[in-house]
């Protein structure tokens, strides 16, 4: 085991934080000032066209991390749960109403009220329940916009016409709420932003094929992940990831990575639990484990696989954009990718997080365990706790779990045991 | 024993057999069979193509899990678990096929797993449209429906004709009908007929061949009618939150015995999804897909329609229920998340409520007993 040392906060951390204090900023006084707020999805989301109607875009999955971050998301699960939410449902819905019930003052600022709730329908059913209960409670529209799972290999054409209706169903529905006409000339500048955006955000991701990594492709992409998710469509965006890009490339030339000493390379799936955050990474961090690649930097969309938003095929690339999430993929495609990931990254090892809260995420990731155990002999740690509530994260007992796990991982390389 | 009372337990007993006597029996004779997981799958597909299209609903406690323990985690409902568990023991190698569709991320997910596990069969996930308020809904659906149909074709080794399917759909829909009227007489005149049985006659629908049952319950009705049996002083309720996995037979006894008259359920919702008669356009694939999208029962599982709290209190207003039980599976998200809006509704509307959770392994039922007869004594005492 390595002793580690903390990261100095560089320009992808602070100008992040930067960002999201300008654009948490920008929501307080947004219901105040009379202009339109909608919230969305991260996966499928469909921004750039709530953009051509300058609405405001408010994502409950963010601010259901951020609260776990900021450690205030149990106390808001417990008041969901104290007004009849189960113990066994999602952590980030039980955030966002108890969220609703605090008066939506936040760490971070006081989040809106919706005008519009968009269910931005992506590899998540449980979406659809959250805003339906929002309606219900804020009394706000309600707008589903269906993106089909992914069932075959790709998407078929049927699928595009079918989300391109909705879309231009949505379009109506914008233009009658805010008195603002749809431009379609508006819309393609926002999308070439996104476009920008998303092709410096693939050159990011590649250069954790480096040895070492230069960054942390699930701990510090997370981080790194969020203007693409949450301001695509601006300059800002591109600007950050073009930044974000000089930095990891000055890392790589300095080989310089997210650990003093890079010893295990590892492909992460599934999301992080976020309450905890750092003692998370630090289970990790200590055996000198980097992750290469993870699929959670992917739920807003699967740029490295080629998704990009199109200017010339404005509501066509939103729609395949939208489909191409990672968990509207089916089980096969993701468990594919995960192999791929091991191999394109040449990592060590697969680590499965199963969260309790996302079912979309966690059901089938078992049955990957056994595939790639059993069947490619690929050396995969399962772990189980949770993305949002606090109360499922059992430190001691991951910490054996990860420690035993790199332990053998280790000794198979001293005795050169493959698979 | 009499006509209708042996009918009875010949259903009971084919609902607790979790080793699908009549699918072996088809199967053995040549046939084709294809499973569907809840809630909904449009099986008149199946039944075209010569097969025969069985409703799974998981073991119903008939299974201990242990094989599936390692595939699927333990904060996942009970149904998903033995429904695995089933494949992976080898109750499920009758069938050539299964079909799965968007009511959770886990039934969904669950069509991946299967895929993996068993490989030789057909597996279909079909992504029914959730934005049935969309115009493009029914174009979408009726090509999902043909793409479905494509595979079954496949499997089935032969060309389903507009005929066959215009045939089944009528099958089905006469099924429906008699489905209909099962309910109709619980709602009108619940002492002649519990629900616990109501339930096994309306299961047997998903597991007999299709005109058989129809005859089956064809002749049940009528017997149902001609019961002497009298009203008794019962708490009448309606039951929610069982439209996926089912609750044991028991647990629906003890809610009986506790004093209640159960007078609309959504049990096994699936066999009765499609409401009114189907449109007869000429092409049977895009009547379904039709009957779907404007025809629905309204349920956890569809979207974009008038808000289901408001249907909720009409139903019960309907049908001059004295309360509403939730009865829901454990770990069911969809039924879970829709009790918070459903008890709000109804605590504004002051209708009485008592929620009750279940797994398909429990075995003890005087707890659940004892909660719902306090709740009829602080009705009907009030």
């Amino acid at each position: 085991m390595t002793a580690t040392t903390t990261v100095p906060q560089d320009v992808g951390k602070t100008m992040q934080r930067d960002l999201l204090a300008k654009y948490y900023s920008a929501l307080e006084t947004a219901n105040q000032r009379g202009e339109p707020v909608a919230y969305l999805f991260i996966p499928g989301n469909i921004v750039e066209l709530m953009r051509c109607f300058g609405f405001h875009a408010v994502y409950p999955e963010i601010n259901a991390l951020q609260c776990g971050i900021k450690k205030v998301a149990g106390d808001n699960i417990v008041r969901a749960e104290d007004l009849g939410y189960s113990s066994d449902v999602c952590g980030y819905v039980k955030n966002d109403v108890g969220l609703m019930l605090a008066d939506r003052q936040s760490p971070f600022g006081k989040i809106p009220k919706p005008d519009l709730l968009v269910c931005n329908y992506s590899g998540c059913n449980t979406f659809i329940k959250w805003f339906e209960a929002l309606a219900h409670f804020y009394g706000a529209e309600f707008a589903l916009v269906d993106f089909p799972y992914i069932r075959e290999d790709g998407i078929s054409d049927g699928d595009v016409t079918y989300v391109v209706a909705q879309l231009r169903e949505l379009i109506a529905r914008c233009e009658q709420r805010t008195g603002i006409p749809f431009s379609e000339t508006k819309l393609r500048g926002i999308l070439e932003l996104s476009r920008q955006a998303e092709e410096l955000w693939v050159q990011i991701l590649h250069l954790a094929k480096e040895h070492p990594s230069p960054f942390d492709a699930y701990f510090e992409a997370v981080f790194y992940m969020a203007p693409i998710n949450m301001l695509r469509g601006t300059p800002e965006c591109v600007d950050y990831n073009r930044k974000v890009l000089e930095e990891m490339k000055a890392r790589r030339d300095e080989k310089r990575g997210p650990v003093p000493e890079e010893k295990f390379r590892i492909v992460v799936e599934g999301p992080p639990a976020w309450p905890h955050f750092r003692t998370f990474w630090e289970l990790f961090k200590r055996w000198g484990a980097v992750a290469v690649a993870s699929t959670y930097s992917k739920v807003g969309g699967l740029y490295d696989q080629g998704v990009r938003h199109d200017p010339d095929r404005p509501l066509e690339s939103i729609a395949e954009y939208a489909m191409g999430s990672y968990t509207n993929w089916n089980l096969k495609k993701r468990a594919d990718l995960l192999r791929r990931y091991v191999e394109e990254y040449e990592a060590d090892a697969l680590v499965i997080h199963s969260v309790k809260s996302c079912r979309s995420f966690s059901v089938g990731q078992a049955d990957f365990r056994e595939e790639f155990v059993n069947e490619l002999g690929i050396p995969t740690l399962m772990i189980e706790s949770d993305l949002a509530d606090p109360r499922y994260f059992q430190e001691a007992q991951l910490r054996n779990r990860i420690d035993a796990f790199f332990e053998s991982l280790a000794q198979r390389r001293l005795t050169g045991v493959t698979a | 024993m009499a006509g209708l009372e042996r009918t009875i337990e010949q259903c009971r007993t084919l609902v607790e057999d979790v080793t699908f006597p009549r699918a072996r029996a088809w199967k053995e004779a040549g046939g084709g069979v294809v499973g569907s997981f809840p809630v909904y799958a449009p099986m008149e597909l199946v039944h075209a193509a010569g097969m025969l299209p069985v409703n799974l609903f998981g073991a119903g406690g008939g299974v201990e899990i242990e094989a599936a323990d390692s595939r699927i985690q333990s904060f996942v409902c009970s149904i998903t678990r033995s429904t695995l568990e089933l494949g992976l023991r080898g109750n499920l190698d009758t069938f050539d096929g299964f079909l799965f569709s968007n009511i959770c991320d886990v039934a969904r997910n669950l069509s991946g797993v299967f895929a993996r596990n068993f490989g030789a069969k057909m597996v279909e996930y079909l992504h029914l449209p959730q934005n049935i308020a969309s115009s493009a809904a029914v174009d979408y659906m009726t090509g999902e429906l043909r793409r479905v149909l494509k595979s079954i074709e496949r499997l089935g080794g032969r060309h389903v004709t507009k005929e066959d399917l215009a045939g089944s759909v009528k099958a089905f829909e006469g099924n429906r009908l008699l489905l209909r009227e099962l309910s109709r007489i619980r709602a009108e005149s619940p002492w002649l007929l519990p629900a616990s049985e109501s339930y096994v006659l309306a299961r047997a629908s998903g597991l007999l061949p299709k005109e058989e049952h129809t005859k089956l319950l064809g002749d049940a009705l009528l017997e149902i009618r001609a019961r002497a049996s009298r009203p008794m002083d019962k708490m009448r309720i309606l039951l929610l939150g069982s439209f996926c996995e089912q609750p044991p037979l028991a647990l629906l006894k003890a809610i009986e015995d506790a004093g209640c008259y159960v007078l609309d359920d959504d049990l096994a919702l699936g066999l009765r999804f499609l409401d009114a008669p189907m449109a007869a356009n000429g092409d049977p694939v895009r009547s379904l897909a039709q009957a779907f999208v404007h025809n629905a029962m309204n349920s956890s599982v569809c979207h974009t329609r008038a808000p289901r709290n408001d249907w909720l209190i009409a139903r019960a207003e309907e049908l001059r229920v004295d309360g509403v039980l939730f009865c829901t599976a454990k770990f069911c998200e969809p039924a879970l998340y829709d009790y918070i809006p459903y008890k709000e509704a109804l605590e504004k509307a002051d209708i009485p409520h008592l929620h009750v959770e279940f797994e398909e392994k429990m075995t003890a039922f005087e707890q659940a007993r004892t909660q719902v007869e306090t709740f009829v004594e602080s009705v009907l005492f009030d």
